[in-house]
């Protein structure tokens, strides 16, 4: 990788001499076997999800996709780029959603897109319908990933645009998408409350939506359909003859014409997609939406080492460790980190940066968790809370120390004060699992469960309770023990074969394909793109106004 | 100022009235500036806001926009002389130029009349006298017969003494109807008989008269200069012989291919006409010239001709200055033997009008306007600025760009060059049309003559070709650039700067993001596959071929330019994008590219085009021309009534909805 040369320092605000942040400095030897090791690893692993991700980019099958266009209509993700401002960056959440969930039957992405996009200068959360995928229809992970979409616009408080082609749930899985709180009904629900916290809900009717999924246009704020395309009824033309033997066609009983000119169900008249579009970019430029921020900004600044350097220094060997600042220092604005506590607490790194003029505290891990490290890590979320940073967390993290001196020393509550500051914290919180994510380290450094706004994962990943050795060798022992005291031999060979599979089992589950496909991340993103993941994460987080944190009980 | 003036020369010039509008009142002032003489500018209506009228010392309105009631009032030009003292008038050419009462009114009432007297302008304006005075001094004119002996003898006799070829023209005649070219005596009869036959067909008279014929004549004109006391001189001639619509378009000085003799012959015969009618101040006389350099008297110009700075450039002389120290009674400055010949010298005529449409005089808004820097030999000769609009009122010219070299090949390079720098958006002009005429291989040659545009239609006018595709390249590049200064534009104004939703970077995470523009070239739909790269660079695929494309824009003055490169090829153009249609004009020449509108921001539809009638005559500044409807349908509604002004790309009627039309549109 090339090093480009040390530009200027471009101008920034209150840039007095004296005051500089130093850059980090980099101790990577590029040349070395390692380093170029690690690097064609990690870019065969980023090459496989590109190559992956072209896939599941088409949608349906061609034949799906042949017969969609030819009836005037636009790709989704066609409507999604023709919808947002020319040119602007589209941030895809969960690209990787359904992928090998459901045997041989293929739901690309999940049968929906969702994403951030600006949207007539407004980042707004847009949920499209791919129809070319099993007719639009809801899987439970399509249901999954819609929820999903709907919670990352109320908590970040982004308009929703519903893009709506979809045949409804699917039948044959009703049992998972029906009946459940995060099921069918949910997304209803939450555009209803979400419309009451004046969080807008625009739909766009640009084919059927048919039983449930009249909702979706009929609860937003503002809607449009598309003549001769959109359709709009609880139930369509097949169940009205079976129900009352009244025959229908689908446009006179739930078409663009009724539903603006008769019913009143929608608003505006599209002709074709382009329109619809155009007309969905004219309704959000009414919305008289100013994004309010509550931090301030700086201009922003390309690091100065090169982003792919990142694939050197990680490379796909969990077991290899690497300094998180070499990787601050390919994110961050300029590479300048304003470390907090460096003396203290080492095996967690912790600071102030920029990443696109934002600020950010970031908490990445060196090392395994000590109580220094844990109490460290709390102490500098009370920090980010009190000054309004958002907080970004670079997961990389075996777990806590564990042994008789450190239980002595209290690391159960010294790890639990970590903990309960990363869950009460109301700043925007991203985690990015760059390394592995095994145990309460997960809990530390903002897992799924600690509701980061958004949470993304490298290629390189790895998420379990612990690692598949570590596992096997538990089950071992405890085999070994139990056989023991039946006075039973426990061979080598026998031993082998227990831990074989179960290695195995944790390699399929922790791996981040794994756990994009159900969803348990935001998505699957080349290292190289992580400094501009942040970036629209953080300004899509933005739009929310930045709450006060109530800290709870912290045992001392 | 109640100063009585009992004649009307021998006195100092301080203060001088232009009763003109446009490039040669600016030129007049221009001069008169440098002379220390304050210029009074005169204006109409619509001229309020123009340049002569910034650039004059005073300025007085002088009524409505048409010159009849404005340009062409002697009384208000008289009047507004009066009240600001001004001692001249300069009347330009066209409007008052040659308007012998007007000279007359001037001497009447004490001010000077920047021409010559006005009998010669009554001499020359009347074309048999002009003729028979030219004839009895000596100057060669065009033989012919016009008398009343129609036998066929006689004409036959006639057309002996003329000398072969020689043209029958039914005297009632027009439209080439009644006119027959004769090239020996063993036609004559036969064509004679058939012009007879045609001309009492189409006139139902079959008197003719007969003229020598000039095969692809040149048209030569000589810059001649009078003083009041008695001297007269000729500052070489110009070839003026490439016309369309009988107007000239480009000119240049010396004629190209003359030798000095014929030079000479040339000059002393305008002088002689100079001298028959005593003449005074600037004029011109124009001849026609054969294959073989006899040339003949046609008519004399008793103003200041449009295309003087060409002989300006090549005698190193300031014309306007010339007329305003004659017309205070001065010597003429040079004696014959003291101006020079140097070099060579192009001027070309930028007009608002469209070639493609048999030039069709345009109107509208200059809405770009960026022309090459004027130096020493580069002269740009305009009236309008950019934002000022061609008047559908007055003539249609919006500059005149004049250069100067020491040969004609360097001075014709210089003329393409400057060219290709000279960039209107907002109306049709003539440009590319001069280039492809300055760059004709017969015209580089020197090979012209008055058909030359009708000769060469083919090679001037080439019907639309399909733009390079490294071209649309750039076209869509532009356009995506544009949107990108646009969203920078936006992310300015908010809070929010930094933020990477407001780079137009295209990213899309683990995909590329490609995106299809359509644009027309011409009548043709290209779609062009665009896609993003991580690198900033954009992959356009068109049809099979793929091009790598990086660049940026950047302004230069008030222009944008944009500079590019396709497949490594680097290139600048400058970039205007206005309404639907993107403009790059490079050193390749111009390429104007349409944005397709979608229906639904269209307000009228262009569908069921079935046919086409004429639906309204439009008279122009100089000719008539028509406008065709679109299509056949009901007219609903007229916008203008008869006599009214409409600006291009004005609706002038309304046609009924069609029901096909009116579904769509809803």
């Amino acid at each position: 990788a090339q090093r480009p040369r040390l530009h200027a320092a471009a101008r920034r605000l209150r840039s007095y001499h004296g005051d500089a942040v130093a850059s980090l400095a980099t101790r990577l030897d590029s040349d070395s076997a390692l380093y170029r090791e690690n690097y064609e690893q990690m870019k065969a692993l980023v090459t496989q999800l590109h190559e992956r991700a072209q896939y599941i980019r088409l949608g349906g099958s061609e034949k799906a996709r042949a017969r969609h266009t030819a009836r005037g209509k636009l790709l989704p993700r066609e409507r999604i780029d023709n919808l947002i401002d020319p040119g602007s960056p589209f941030l895809e959440l969960s690209q990787f959603a359904g992928y090998q969930l459901y045997g041989n039957e293929e739901v690309p992405a999940g049968g929906i897109i969702t994403g951030i996009g600006r949207v007539s200068g407004v980042e707004c959360m847009i949920v499209a319908n791919d129809a070319t995928v099993k007719g639009g229809t809801y899987y439970p992970i399509t249901v999954k990933k819609h929820v999903r979409a709907q919670e990352i616009a109320l908590q970040n408080r982004l308009p929703c645009i519903y893009l709506v082609d979809s045949g409804g749930a699917n039948l044959p899985r009703q049992a998972d998408t029906f009946p459940d709180r995060d099921h069918f009904g949910r997304i209803f629900y939450n555009q209803a409350i979400m419309s009451s916290k004046n969080i807008t809900q625009i739909a766009v009717v640009m084919g059927s939506c048919t039983a449930g999924g009249a909702y979706v246009p009929a609860m937003a704020d503002e809607n449009i359909i598309v003549r001769k395309q959109g359709t709009i009824f609880l139930a369509g033309p097949p169940l009205v003859k079976a129900a009352t033997g009244e025959e229908v066609s689908a446009e006179d009983l739930g078409g663009a014409d009724l539903h603006c000119r008769k019913s009143g169900v929608t608003d505006h008249y599209a002709l074709d997609d382009h329109h619809a579009l155009h007309l969905t970019r004219k309704v959000v430029r009414s919305l008289n939406y100013h994004k309010k921020l509550d931090v301030t900004v700086e201009p922003s600044e390309e690091p100065l080492f090169p982003a792919d350097e990142l694939y050197g220094i990680v490379g796909a060997n969990l077991k290899r460790s690497f300094d998180v600042r070499e990787v601050i220092a390919r994110i961050v604005d300029g590479s300048r980190f304003n470390e907090f506590k460096a003396l203290y607490g080492d095996t967690l790194v912790t600071g102030f940066a920029r990443i696109f003029g934002y600020p950010v505290g970031i908490i990445g891990n060196n090392g395994v968790l000590f109580s220094e490290s844990a109490k460290k890590g709390a102490h500098f979320i009370q920090l980010c809370c009190q000054r309004n940073t958002p907080l970004l967390f670079l997961q990389n993290i075996t777990g806590f120390m564990v042994g008789k001196e450190y239980e002595a020393e209290g690391i159960a509550k010294d790890g639990a004060k970590m903990v309960a500051a990363v869950a009460c914290a109301k700043v925007p919180k991203i985690t990015v699992i760059i390394g592995g994510s095994y145990g309460a380290g997960n809990y530390g450094m903002c897992g799924r469960a600690y509701s980061p706004r958004f949470l993304y994962m490298w290629p390189n990943a790895r998420i379990s309770v612990m690692g598949g050795e570590q596992a096997a060798t538990v089950l071992a022992t405890v085999t070994r023990d139990i056989k023991a005291r039946e006075g039973k031999q426990f061979s080598s060979a026998e031993e082998a074969n227990l831990k074989e599979p179960i290695i195995k089992r944790f390699e399929e589950e922790g791996n981040p394909y794994y756990s994009s496909a159900r969803l348990w991340d935001d998505g699957i993103i080349d290292p190289v793109d992580t400094r501009l993941v942040l970036g629209l994460s953080i300004s899509a987080a933005l739009n929310a106004p930045i709450q006060k944190t109530d800290f709870g009980i912290m045992r001392m | 100022r109640t100063m009585k003036y009992t004649t009307t020369t021998g006195r100092n010039i301080t203060k001088i009235l232009i009763a003109n509008r446009g490039e040669i009142a600016c030129r007049v002032i221009r001069t008169a500036k440098k002379m220390g003489v304050q210029s009074v500018a005169v204006y109409s209506e619509a001229d309020r806001n123009s340049m002569h009228v910034d650039m004059a010392d005073e300025a007085y309105s002088i009524g409505p926009a048409p010159s009849q009631q404005s340009y062409l009032s002697m009384e208000k030009i008289i009047q507004v002389a009066k009240i600001s003292a001004a001692q001249a008038i300069h009347p330009g050419y066209g409007f008052l130029s040659e308007n012998m009462e007007f000279a007359e009114l001037c001497k009447q009432e004490g001010i000077i009349f920047v021409g010559p007297p006005s009998s010669a302008i009554r001499d020359m304006g009347i074309k048999s006298t002009s003729k028979s005075i030219m004839a009895a001094a000596g100057v060669p004119v065009i033989e012919g017969y016009h008398g009343e002996d129609q036998s066929t003898q006689c004409l036959k006799e006639h057309a002996g003494r003329i000398g072969y070829p020689v043209m029958i023209k039914a005297v009632r005649g027009g439209g080439g109807k009644g006119m027959r070219i004769v090239r020996s005596e063993k036609e004559f009869q036969e064509q004679l008989e058939s012009a007879r036959r045609e001309a009492k067909k189409s006139f139902n008279d079959d008197a003719m008269l007969i003229e020598k014929f000039v095969d692809t004549p040149r048209h030569v004109e000589v810059q001649v200069f009078g003083d009041h006391h008695g001297n007269a001189v000729y500052l070489f001639e110009r070839d003026c012989s490439v016309q369309r619509r009988h107007q000239k378009i480009i000119e240049e000085a010396p004629a190209p291919g003359i030798k000095p003799e014929v030079r000479r012959k040339l000059g002393e015969a305008a002088v002689r006409a100079a001298k028959a009618v005593n003449y005074v101040g600037a004029g011109t006389v124009e001849f026609i010239m054969d294959a073989k350099h006899n040339f003949f008297f046609m008519e004399m110009n008793t103003r200041l001709q449009v295309e003087h700075p060409v002989t300006e450039m090549i005698t190193g002389t300031d014309l306007v200055e010339w007329q305003l120290r004659i017309a205070a009674g001065e010597k003429i400055p040079l004696s014959q033997e003291e101006i020079p010949l140097q070099g060579h010298a192009f001027e070309a005529r930028i007009y608002a009008e469209d070639p493609d449409n048999n030039f069709m005089p345009g109107a509208g808004p200059l809405v770009h306007l960026s022309s090459p820097q004027p130096d020493l030999s580069t002269r740009i000769e305009t009236g309008v600025r950019q934002g000022d609009e061609v008047s559908v009122h007055y003539d249609p010219m919006i500059a005149k760009l004049v250069v100067w070299a020491a040969d004609r090949q360097a001075a014709l390079s210089k003329l393409r060059y400057s060219l290709l720098q000279y960039n209107i958006v907002g109306l049709r002009t003539n440009i590319d049309f001069l280039l492809r005429l300055s760059s004709h291989p017969d015209f580089e040659a020197g090979n012209v003559h008055t058909d030359f545009i009708t000769q060469h239609h083919k090679d001037l006018l080439p019907a639309g070709r399909a733009t390079a595709k490294e071209s649309l390249c750039q076209a869509a590049l532009g356009l995506i650039l544009k949107e990108k200064a646009m969203t920078d534009a936006f992310k300015l104004q908010t809070q929010d700067q930094f933020s990477p939703f407001s780079i137009s970077s295209g990213r899309r995470l683990n995909i590329f993001y490609t995106r299809n523009i359509t644009l027309k070239d011409g009548k043709n739909d290209v779609t062009i596959a665009v896609t993003y790269n991580p690198d900033g660079s954009y992959s356009m695929q068109i049809e099979d071929k793929t091009f790598q494309v990086l660049g940026d824009l950047h302004s230069e003055g008030d222009c944008t330019y944009l500079k590019c490169s396709v497949n490594g090829v680097a290139s600048k153009a400058k970039l205007v994008i206005l309404d639907n249609t993107i403009y790059l004009f490079s050193m390749e020449g111009r390429t104007e590219i349409d944005i397709p509108v979608p229906k639904y921001l269209s307000s009228v539809s262009a569908e069921g085009i079935q046919g086409v009638g004429a639906i309204a005559p439009m008279t122009g500044t100089i000719e008539k021309h028509t406008i065709k409807a679109p299509k056949n349908g009901t007219i609903k509604k007229v916008f203008y009534r008869e006599g009214s002004q409409a600006n291009r790309h004005t609706p002038l009627v309304e046609f009924e909805e069609e029901e096909a039309d009116k579904g769509k549109s809803q």
